[in-house]
């Protein structure tokens, strides 16, 4: 009897002790976001006292806050347009942009239960860079090309994400057959976008390959304005159904008998993650790498919980676009680095300290 | 009574799986499907939890599996399935969790996290809470599934073979558990078994599936006999009887291929 009362008591400690550990491991979670957060937000205020234009920290924060107090603070036009019109724009879209980008790679990564998808490996990209392609040689003659250069991106990303559906669509909308039909899309579009580069005059193929390369250069309030409403629809929205992608990575069956409509979610998701996508590239040009490898380094670092990882991956994707973009900006001044290839240059080293220091299996 | 089936029926295209079957479960029992490869068990248990979608009847707790909207069906049928592919190495108590999707809105209320870890203390596997799935034996981890199946709070429990992987002692064991979860809640089990002589020590009734059809089916012990063994599965076998159960030996495949 005696046994039997100290199991039940030892088995009542284990239970405290797990829940304990739970509720300390979610916690820690939490932190972690409040720490990235208020780490991109210090990097942020760094930030915009960065750049070419000799300005002391003191004379852009006034310049920033004679906007919101115009009576007591008083900066000169000059200052204001750079800080306003060049700096801050580019600082908030680089986080917006980072964010986007990371929590859209983490959601392809969960509904495809694939560790290499993202927006860059599915096509969405290469479609981008297609329909960026197509105006760049057929169309700036006839329009003003920023806008139209935009249009055709964004809708040949759209044209990627509707082609991924309908070719999965005849394999019942598993997750292989999406993977593989985004790749083949990766190569049809990557194919096409290298003929017209090759039947592109010299002028054409630099235009082609600078839009390749990923740039915040071309950043406006009214584009901070269309990609933060994208975000603010369809974030909280995906992280709401953060049990549904828990329930994914037991494949479909063990996610239908819990009680998810496997084909209409991974639908759904797909297609918000390739809207979040087109929204940014499209303004952007490829900036690929964060959508792949964010998700990757916040799995590594604070598990496989939807719950935290898509935010927390969006914040990682951020903080490395923010971070990314400042170096471009500074390190090489006046010249200005594209950003797409600063973000390989500080995410790897970063991915790889977790990768090499976590030897267990996270994926 | 937990399930009630008439005349289910399922094809894959043109090749019918599953015709005419029909049986029923009541509470606190255990009712196995036997039956060769091929014969539509695990086309069986994907139907009774609306992943394949039959013809035919399929009644849990009196009600039409069709009839069930949203979340109802996750919350009174739980299905473990055989092969699992386990995309992301998430910890044990997080697998297990998971098994209140149906139940929770967002975040894991303490009454849930109770549930859980009582739940895989029970098993006998709450020392390995905080473990990668990946990284606990084939036994545990079967133990897990089951513990994310029963986290559910399922009136009927689907097993697609639970022991396949398993050595005998953990066959045992893991029969044992669902034997006793199912006396303590008083729900149903419906288990796809392959080792005839589990079926028969842990099963109150056994269905016996032949070619998509339900050849026989009643208590293990007058059920598995010689002549039925033989015309199913194309093998002899000898049937002994030990402390009151049967016992299966096969022997040597009769014919001159499988049937």
């Amino acid at each position: 009897m005696k046994d039997t009362e100290r199991e039940l008591a030892a088995g009542q400690l284990q239970n405290e002790s797990v829940t304990r550990t739970y509720r300390a491991i979610i916690s820690r979670r939490v932190l972690a976001i409040a720490v990235l957060a208020a780490a991109i937000i210090l990097l942020a205020a760094v930030a915009v006292t960065l750049g070419s234009a000799d300005l002391t920290v003191s004379e852009v924060y006034i310049a920033i806050f004679s906007r919101f107090f115009p009576g007591s603070l008083s900066t000169d036009p000059l200052t204001s347009t750079i800080v306003w019109d060049f700096r801050l724009h580019r600082v908030i879209f680089a986080v917006l942009a980072g964010f986007g980008l990371a929590v859209a790679g983490a959601m392809m990564q969960g509904v495809l239960r694939n560790p290499l998808a993202s927006p860059f490996t599915l096509g969405i990209a290469s479609a981008a860079t297609f329909g960026a392609a197509i105006a760049i040689v057929f169309l700036p003659p006839l329009f003003d090309g920023d806008l139209v250069l935009v249009a055709c991106a964004f809708s040949a990303s759209l044209l990627a994400t509707a082609a991924i559906y309908g070719l999965s669509r005849y394999r019942g909308m598993s997750a292989e057959s999406m993977v593989l039909a985004g790749i083949i899309l990766m190569y049809l579009f990557g194919a096409i976008t290298s003929f017209l580069q090759y039947t592109g005059s010299t002028e054409q193929l630099q235009a082609v390959v600078f839009w390749m390369f990923g740039s915040l250069q071309q950043t406006s309030w009214l584009k901070c304005g269309i990609v933060g409403i994208v975000l603010g629809i369809s974030v909280p929205y995906v992280i709401l159904k953060a049990w549904d992608f828990n329930a994914l990575t037991m494949g479909d069956q063990v996610a239908r008998s819990l009680g998810v409509r496997v084909e209409r979610t991974r639908t759904i998701h797909m297609f918000i993650a390739s809207l979040i996508t087109a929204s940014i590239i499209c303004f952007t040009g490829t900036i690929g790498f964060i959508g792949l490898v964010s998700p990757h380094i916040t799995r590594l670092a604070l598990g496989g919980d939807h719950r935290y990882l898509l935010v927390a991956s969006g914040l990682i994707g951020a903080l490395i676009l923010l971070l990314a973009d400042s170096l471009a900006r500074t390190i090489l001044a006046p010249t200005i680095i594209p950003v797409g290839i600063m973000t390989a240059f500080i995410g790897i080293p970063f991915f790889l300290y977790l990768f090499l220091r976590r030897k267990e299996e996270y994926w | 009574m937990i399930a009630e089936v008439r005349g289910l029926s399922f094809s894959y295209g043109d090749r019918a799986v599953l015709s005419d079957v029909s049986f029923t479960l009541e509470e606190g029992t255990v009712l196995g499907v036997v039956g060769p490869n091929g014969c539509g068990k695990t086309t069986l248990i994907k139907c009774l939890d609306r992943i394949l979608e039959p013809r035919g009847t399929v009644k849990i707790r009196g009600r039409g599996i069709a009839d069930y909207h949203g979340n109802e069906l996750a919350r009174t049928v739980a299905y473990v399935p055989q092969a699992l592919s386990i995309g992301m190495a998430m910890t044990v108590l997080e697998v297990v969790l998971m098994g209140r999707t149906p139940h929770v809105r967002w975040s894991v209320s303490d009454d849930d996290l109770s549930l859980v870890t009582e739940t895989i203390s029970r098993l006998g596997i709450g020392h390995l809470a905080f473990r990668k799935l990946t990284q606990v034996s084939g036994g545990e981890r079967q133990k897990v599934m089951i513990a994310r199946a029963l986290v559910q709070n399922p009136s009927l429990l689907l097993l697609d073979e639970p022991t396949s992987a398993l050595d005998v002692r953990h066959q045992l064991e893991v029969m044992a558990l669902i034997r006793s979860v199912v006396d303590e809640r008083n729900i149903g089990a419906l288990a796809a078994i392959h080792d005839l002589n589990l079926a028969a020590r842990f099963c109150d009734s056994v269905i016996v599936l032949h070619e998509g059809t339900v050849r026989a089916a009643g208590e293990p012990n007058q059920l598995l006999t010689p002549a039925l063994i033989r015309e199913v599965y194309g093998i002899r076998a000898l049937v002994g009887r030990e402390e009151g159960l049967p016992f299966i030996l096969p022997v040597e495949p009769v014919g001159s291929e499988t049937p």
